[in-house]
């Protein structure tokens, strides 16, 4: 009897709190204020409201980049909104409100959203969500509306190889991360000869160093170790092993934070003779100096760091055309907007906005099928750095003109700080090399 | 091929082989007394990675000060585990004690990471390398051997030597017949499920001074602490740090001739082996 009326009790808790939580999840917020942007425009006739629609992964495991890069977003839109809007030739004042959902950092999510994006709440133009996995979910539903989205976040190369005439991507893709990187090590050092890739076993990384691999083959170099590992690796040590064995003077590769971060700390303990390590993700992130010395002198690819020096005048000697506020006006906006600093997914966030907005002033004229074709000429420089697609049919919308800037933590005044050190046009310091150990 | 590698492989192997081998005698300790799996080997593990974290970052501690505390929290949180979720389901079927510890393995890993959250942890702290001819070998890693090794030593003569010790082997040997003779076998099963549970922590405490760390990473210490215990014979202490070391030098070694990833094919093709082979593992089981 006694163990009964537990039963019930403990029954009766657990039903309790499952009700509980139902009631506190979130709910997506309701469309807001649905079409009224046309008639609105028609009545002044001078003023048209376009709708930009995108999701946010308010929750889920990408919460923390995806919000950044929906802030970068929101700031872009504001800015231009209170600026009085973009005017067309014609006196045409055009201006942008949001329709936006929360994804759940979920596929699915992403596909029914911007279905409904389209359908429902009419947006004009897309941004895409952060990542590429849903990033590519998204650009099916933008192709089969025929919706012009530009995709940011998302560095996967195999996107725009499915035939899409509308996705435009702004990040490098990912088969381009450490092509610079072979570049700069060959300026560096015309003698090095063997390099090492050793890489996580995830899609992102697997594409990055095989682009890499074929592009140090094709520069002459040899490539003395080629392995990947599994994401949860704690201990390099045989691999360090390895790469002490095959004879590399350089070590390409990493994967995520973590596994990057100790693999560059584990070289330092094994002192591992290398003159150089270029490692992806990790290195530009701020936590990447809790590393000490272990974090000294290692390079890693970035989309933008705050201190890049894109300016109108490199934009000059490139002859092509700059367009957007600088990187010190981005920054200083959005520090006071958000009080942080920008990450590269803010910084991607509005980089989408200000592309979008530059096509739309190319275009002078928000008809889709126009601003689509101002988006295939677009030849620009921005605070993001450089921004030209692919219009060729195999790989429409790929993003050919954007580099990868390379950081590498070097000392001042004892304190490790982040310099980017290539491209040289955009470098805050010349590269240390070999690697100081 | 180089023999300087080999070497370098070799040693690595076998200093990470003796911190196997004593989280892998914490599993097989507390199977040998009361035939319980205890499958909250690994959250345990993951909890004395965390106790020397927040010594070390909470509470100012060195990290071998750490490594201290975590043990006796270890002892403490085991007596804990045992009185609550495991004391009910001794000598009841195999199935019953791996639900009880499976639910405690549920509950820290559910409240570890509600409370820690999933990401990675890092202890600040190196003792740098020597380097011996072709190896070079991070301080900290030959620290954590010797310490496992003097662990699992004094662990030998506090089992041989001392009344608790002896109690445990005879509450192993016939629990009744110990009850007959007045030894109060419930509180030797208790204290036997706590030292079980120190040295897991003790070994996760150690493990933390050499690799980062999440709240889920006892997992992968558990499941090589199976395969050592198996290895060394299920319920034989002085079993599985041999055990322990065999796995460490198919970690130190394997990756020289194949991928690295072939390491755990490696290991879980010899599980199965012995199991089909030698189920008793090499060094003889539990007697039952």
């Amino acid at each position: 009897m006694k163990r009964l009326f537990w039963m019930a009790l403990v029954l009766a808790l657990a039903l309790g709190l499952l009700v509980g939580c139902k009631k506190a999840e979130p709910t997506a917020p309701a469309a807001e204020e649905a079409p009224a942007g046309e008639t609105q425009a028609q009545a002044e006739a001078q003023e048209i409201v376009l709708t930009i629609g995108f999701t946010e992964s308010k929750t889920g495991k990408l919460n923390v980049s995806s919000g950044r890069q929906a802030k970068g977003l929101r700031l872009w839109m504001k800015q231009v909104n209170e600026a009085g809007g973009i005017k067309l030739s014609d006196g045409t004042v055009v201006k942008f409100k949001e329709a936006s959902y929360d994804d759940e950092s979920s596929k699915d999510r992403v596909q029914e959203l911007y279905t409904k994006l389209i359908t429902e709440d009419n947006a004009d133009f897309l941004i895409s969500p952060y990542s590429s996995g849903l990033t590519a979910a998204s650009a099916v539903i933008a192709e089969q509306y025929e919706k012009v989205m530009i995709t940011t976040g998302a560095a996967s190369d195999s996107i725009y190889k499915q035939g899409y005439m509308h996705v435009f991507q702004i990040y490098t893709p990912a088969s381009r991360y450490l092509t610079g990187a072979i570049d700069m090590l060959k300026e560096a050092d015309p003698n090095l000869k063997k390099v090492a890739f050793v890489y996580e076993q995830a899609k992102f990384a697997t594409a990055v160093v095989k682009a890499a691999k074929a592009y140090a083959e094709e520069q002459g170099y040899e490539v003395v170790l080629f392995e990947g590992y599994p994401a949860d690796t704690t201990d390099f040590g045989p691999f360090i092993n390895k790469i002490v064995e095959s004879g590399a003077e350089a070590v390409l590769g990493g994967g995520h934070f973590q596994d990057g971060s100790t693999f560059a700390r584990q070289l330092y303990e094994k002192k591992a003779p290398v003159k150089a390590v270029v490692l992806l993700v990790a290195p530009p992130e701020p936590d990447f100096a809790e590393l000490g010395d272990a974090a000294y002198g290692i390079i890693g690819p970035s989309q933008w760091e705050p201190q890049v020096k894109f300016t109108p005048e490199a934009a000059k000697e490139l002859g092509i055309e700059w367009y957007g506020p600088s990187n010190e006006e981005f920054i200083k906006a959005y520090e006071a907007a958000y009080n942080e600093e920008p990450s590269y997914h803010s910084a991607g966030g509005y980089a989408a906005g200000v592309i979008l907005e530059y096509a739309i002033k190319k275009a002078d004229s928000v008809d889709p099928k126009k601003v689509k074709a101002a988006l295939e000429a677009t030849d620009v420089l921005t605070f993001f750095g450089h921004i030209k697609f692919d219009t060729s049919e195999e790989a429409h919308g790929l993003q050919i003109g954007h580099e990868m800037v390379y950081i590498q933590w070097q000392k001042k005044d004892g304190q490790l700080v982040k310099e980017v050190v290539w491209p040289k046009e955009g470098a805050t310091a010349e590269l240390i090399y070999p690697l100081p150990r | 091929m180089d023999m300087g590698f080999l070497m370098a492989s070799l040693i690595d192997g076998l200093l990470l082989g003796f911190v196997f081998g004593i989280a892998a005698i914490g599993l097989t300790l507390i199977f040998g007394v009361m035939e319980v799996i205890n499958l909250a080997h690994g959250p345990v593990i993951a909890l004395g990675m965390f106790t020397v974290y927040f010594a070390a970052t909470l509470l100012g501690l060195h990290p071998y000060a750490g490594v201290g505390l975590s043990a006796v929290t270890g002892l403490l949180l085991g007596i804990l585990i045992y009185a609550i979720a495991v004391q009910r389901v001794i000598g009841q079927p195999h199935l019953s004690s791996l639900l009880a510890t499976y639910s405690v393995n549920m509950m820290i890993i559910g409240i570890g990471t509600a409370v820690f959250t999933a990401s990675p942890r890092n202890i600040e702290f190196s003792l740098g390398s020597i380097t011996l001819g072709p190896a070079t070998i991070p301080v900290a890693r030959i620290v954590a051997a010797v310490a496992a090794l003097l662990a699992a030593v004094a662990l030998y003569f506090f089992m041989q030597y001392t009344r608790w010790g002896k109690f445990i082997r005879a509450v192993t040997d016939n629990r009744d017949a110990a009850e007959l003779v007045g030894i109060p076998s419930n509180k030797v099963l208790a204290f036997s499920f706590g030292l079980g549970t120190m040295l897991a922590m003790f070994s996760g405490g150690l493990i933390a001074t050499l690799f980062p760390f999440t709240i889920l990473e006892g997992g992968k210490y558990e499941l090589k602490s199976f395969v050592i215990s198996v290895l060394g014979g299920l319920g034989n202490p002085m079993g599985a740090l041999v055990g322990g070391i065999i796995i460490g030098l198919i970690e130190g070694l394997v990756p020289v001739f194949l991928p690295t990833t072939w390491v755990l094919v490696v290991e879980f093709v010899l599980f199965v082996l012995i199991l089909l082979v030698r189920p008793t593992g090499l060094f003889g089981g539990r007697a039952s």
